[in-house]
């Protein structure tokens, strides 16, 4: 049986790593490096770094990031930020990346999506899409790390994204994002039983009881989360001792 | 030294990394000459069938693998897409003849039931079907981590060694003579597999 995946995320700016609420309000939580190796020892299952920020000057120091963690860490490295045409996936992929996570240009330009998964593969085209709800209810995609609302709806940009080519998918709620009160659970489970392609819900986690609910009650691939590993005691660790505890099929 | 075949598909450094890590040199190259000097061979990669065996071919690495595992008999792994194309037939995106080193065919996954999504990707557990040396040393949990829509079907039974479960038995290892190969990724499987490559580095066919 193929099992559920804790994924921490890592978001990076200027070279470390940042934590912040609905996509701002950040705050610096330490080295990336470090905290990939701890995250290697927790026996995470997968790691996705996300540059936020992502300029030229960013680009290399992600790339030192991926090559440092890449020699200690033998897991699947996703990264993100910025990737907006097959040579960017292609460096990425070069130096010990698995799977690169598209968000931007996955609406600027949807025909990376294709490209990259004819010449790279399927399996490591992530396409990363965040959303807002509004108060009627409707959504609407997010791109430029949350700073720019797409007169898009999330569900139809993923049967895009996934008629194109795209792997995975990971789903992020902005409203949950950092709130640490759980994730957006009608939306991942409605998108996760309609994509016959991996989903990884993220965005909300503040309890172990968050993971169980995502992976017991939907049919998330995986859950990513970052606040809950940097700001308590949980760690990938515990998480899988509990969730295997309560049912759900995790490495132990 | 072992070197890992460099024809353009997929992670080669990841492997190199693992390598590293467990104190074992190696080198990522295409170039006869040093293939020819290395003790052992790694294929490893990702992507689809038919474009690697093209790639395979054009850099005259059919025939340089041919003599050094065919013919010498040095110890060979296949990673992933570099154990499918050990098939005489792979079937993604068209039909393509493979190296032919193993008895069989590469076909898509097709999971019984629901909910099983493709690629397979993630975390899954192995079922040893022999007990080889190659496998010894694993934790209790056999898990690895795999990437990957299709699968080997070896058409002799005794080439199969491992297999996992994804709504659909499949291939996960494959072992005859010098030649053995993995649908996983060992290179990515923390603890388990850097036991299977050190494992690897120790085999004596």
């Amino acid at each position: 049986m193929l099992k559920k995946r804790i994924i921490p995320a890592l978001l990076l700016k200027d070279g470390r790593m940042v934590k912040g609420k609905n996509f701002s309000q950040f705050r610096d939580v330490g080295n990336p490096v470090t905290a990939a190796r701890v995250y290697n020892a927790q026996k995470a299952d997968e790691l996705v770094f996300l540059d936020i920020c992502p300029t030229r000057e960013s680009r290399q120091v992600v790339c030192h990031i991926i090559e440092e963690a890449a020699c200690e860490c033998f897991m699947p490295l996703t990264v993100g930020g910025g990737i907006s045409s097959c040579e960017d996936i292609k460096d990425f992929l070069d130096i010990g990346a698995d799977k690169v996570a598209i968000n931007s240009a996955a609406v600027r330009n949807p025909e990376l999506i294709r490209e990259g998964a004819e010449m790279f593969g399927d399996q490591c085209i992530v396409v990363s899409v965040d959303y807002k709800t509004r108060s009627d209810g409707t959504r609407r995609v997010y791109i430029d790390s949350g700073k720019t609302e797409v007169d898009l709806d999330p569900w139809e940009h993923i049967q895009r994204c996934t008629a194109l080519g795209a792997g995975e998918i990971m789903l992020t709620s902005i409203d949950h994002e950092g709130m640490m009160q759980g994730y957006d659970m009608d939306f991942i489970a409605m998108v996760s039983g309609m994509i016959d392609v991996p989903l990884i819900a993220n965005g909300g986690a503040g309890r172990l009881e968050d993971f169980k609910q995502v992976l017991a009650e939907t049919r998330a691939s995986a859950v990513a989360a970052s606040s809950i590993f940097h700001f308590t005691d949980q760690s990938p660790i515990k998480t899988r001792f509990f969730l295997s505890n309560n049912g759900v099929n995790v490495r132990v | 030294m072992i070197a890992i075949i460099d024809y353009g598909m997929g992670n080669k450094h990841s492997v190199y990394n693992a390598l590293k890590y467990i104190a074992v040199d190696s080198i990522i190259t295409r170039d006869a000459g040093e293939i020819s000097r290395a003790e052992r061979i790694i294929l490893p990669g990702v992507g689809a069938f038919g474009a690697a065996m093209e790639n395979l071919r054009q850099f005259g690495l059919e025939d340089i693998l041919h003599e050094e595992v065919i013919v010498k008999g040095k110890p060979f792994l296949g990673i992933c897409l570099g154990m499918q194309l050990l098939a005489e037939t792979g079937t993604e995106k068209g039909l393509f003849k493979g190296l032919g080193w193993i008895a069989g065919d590469v076909v898509k996954l097709q999971p019984a039931g629901t909910g099983f999504k493709l690629p397979h990707v993630g975390w899954n557990d192995i079922e040893l079907v022999r007990d080889v040396g190659l496998f010894k040393g694993l934790k209790k949990e056999k898990a690895f981590y795999y990437v990957h829509s299709y699968a080997m079907r070896p058409a002799d039974e005794n080439d199969l060694v491992a297999t996992g479960n994804y709504g659909v038995d499949f291939t996960a290892a494959v072992l005859k003579n010098n030649i053995f190969a993995t649908q996983f990724h060992p290179e990515k499987s923390q603890k388990n597999g850097l036991t299977v490559l050190e494992n690897f580095v120790d085999w004596r066919v």
